[in-house]
């Protein structure tokens, strides 16, 4: 049940992203389920038991490899799917709590806040990175056996 | 022996020109009776660049691009940088370089995807320099967005899953969504009136922090925190995020450090408008 809610708020809230990016209309869906997928991996990696950063790594992997394939199917620029799909996954809460905790004078939980923010979007650059070297392998493999 | 010196000369007299030709392949058109403009690769070039840098695109895609416009209209070796606030093209090395500076940018995909096509198409061979050209200034002056109050229910709807999704309870969700919506809104105007973004998006934060409060005081939702994050996913900097380090990998680095600070700058401004309210709590 929670898996359900949690599926259906992550469709709405990246599709609604792409709206905001305004992404060509014909794929809405696509970015939404990009999102999705993304997201639904790092909630139930999280609810394992496994730290936000490589939770979060491997659920921006997921997304580069999901956009890659969009990207390559219906021949568009790859950053109308990465962009819609990684949103949820940027750490948005804990920047806020850091923020806050600063505004309270708690400069020292405001501080520790703020490297797992940082840890986390590297975590981020680098599972978005993950599509660029596997395209890469690819492509240099394909030379080789050619 | 005269035969075939004039042959030689017709060929050297024919020879430049052809290479001319192919190189600076240039039409004039007649426009409007009296105008005549000359449409250059450069020109189309420089058109598809500048508008995809306005609408948000990395510049590493930008470069590609021009590079693979160029040649495709047989340019052997195009010379192309762009950072996110200019553009700076040549045909050869060393040649004559052609400069545009970007004042506004924005965000917008579907110019992006709609150049990409273009783009395509002529390294397909399907579009010819000046139905290229027509094509690209037609995008430039299109207004593909969504009409404000679509994005607006779009930030509402936003919000609210965001709400959900960073573990608030349904009760958080519709003053999550009307916070983000105002927030979202109040945005959309200051930026008209004022056009300075940062403190655009400071104003959107403000409003947000604003009405949470309000509606936890008059007894909607249960927490704050949970409704203020949902609100102000919408102005976070995803694209300026995602963007940044595309193009630092590329090896961008004065692009990806720009687009960097620029994010960095818009999530100060985010969370100095919310820390405002916080502050008062």
């Amino acid at each position: 049940m929670i898996i359900m809610q949690q599926l259906i708020t992550s469709f709405i809230a990246s599709a609604g992203f792409g709206i905001l990016f305004n992404a060509p209309r014909n794929a809405l869906v696509q970015c939404g389920l990009v999102g999705m997928f993304g997201w639904i991996l790092y909630y139930v990696l999280v609810e394992a038991g496994m730290d936000a950063v490589p939770a979060t790594t491997f659920a921006a992997m997921l997304v580069a490899v999901l956009s890659h394939t969009c990207a390559k199917i219906f021949k568009k620029p790859i950053i109308i799917f990465t962009v819609s799909g990684v949103i949820p996954l940027v750490p948005g809460g804990i920047a806020y709590n850091a923020m806050r905790n600063f505004v309270e004078n708690d400069y020292y939980t405001g501080v520790q806040l703020s490297a797992q923010v940082m840890l986390l979007s590297g975590g981020i650059a680098i599972g978005l990175m993950f599509s660029g070297v596997i395209n890469q392998l690819v492509n240099k493999s394909r030379m080789l056996f050619k | 022996m005269l035969l075939k010196l004039l042959t030689r000369g017709a060929f050297f007299l024919s020879f430049p020109q052809a290479k001319l030709y192919n190189i600076n392949k240039s039409i004039a058109f007649e426009a409007g009776g009296f105008m005549f403009e000359q449409i250059t690769i450069e020109k189309v070039c420089i058109l598809a660049g500048k508008i995809m840098l306005v609408s948000g695109a990395e510049t590493y895609r930008v470069e590609d691009t021009m590079d693979r416009i160029s040649t495709a209209f047989g340019v052997k070796n195009p010379q192309s940088y762009a950072t996110p606030t200019g553009i700076s093209f040549s045909l050869d090395i060393a040649g004559t370089s052609n400069f545009l500076r970007v004042t506004n940018r924005s965000t917008d995909l579907h110019k992006i995807a709609e150049v990409n096509n273009i783009s395509r198409k002529i390294t397909a061979g399907e579009l010819d320099i000046k139905e290229a050209y027509e094509q690209l200034e037609k995008i430039d002056q299109a207004k593909l967005t969504f009409p404000a109050w679509a994005q607006i229910l779009a930030a509402a709807l936003v919000s609210g899953c965001f709400a959900i999704m960073f573990g608030g309870t349904w009760n958080d969700f519709i003053p999550s969504s009307i916070a983000g919506a105002f927030g979202f809104a109040g945005m959309l105007g200051f930026e008209r009136v004022i056009e300075i973004r940062f403190l655009a998006e400071f104003f959107g934060a403000f409003l947000i922090g604003l009405s949470a409060l309000l509606f936890l005081y008059c007894g909607f939702g249960n927490a704050l925190d949970k409704t203020i994050i949902g609100a102000v996913m919408p102005l976070v900097p995803g694209l300026h995020i995602t963007n940044a380090i595309r193009d630092l990998m590329a090896g961008h680095l004065v692009s990806g450090l720009s687009k960097g600070v620029e994010a960095l700058l818009t999530a100060f401004a985010i969370g100095a408008g919310v820390a405002l309210i916080i502050a008062f709590v």
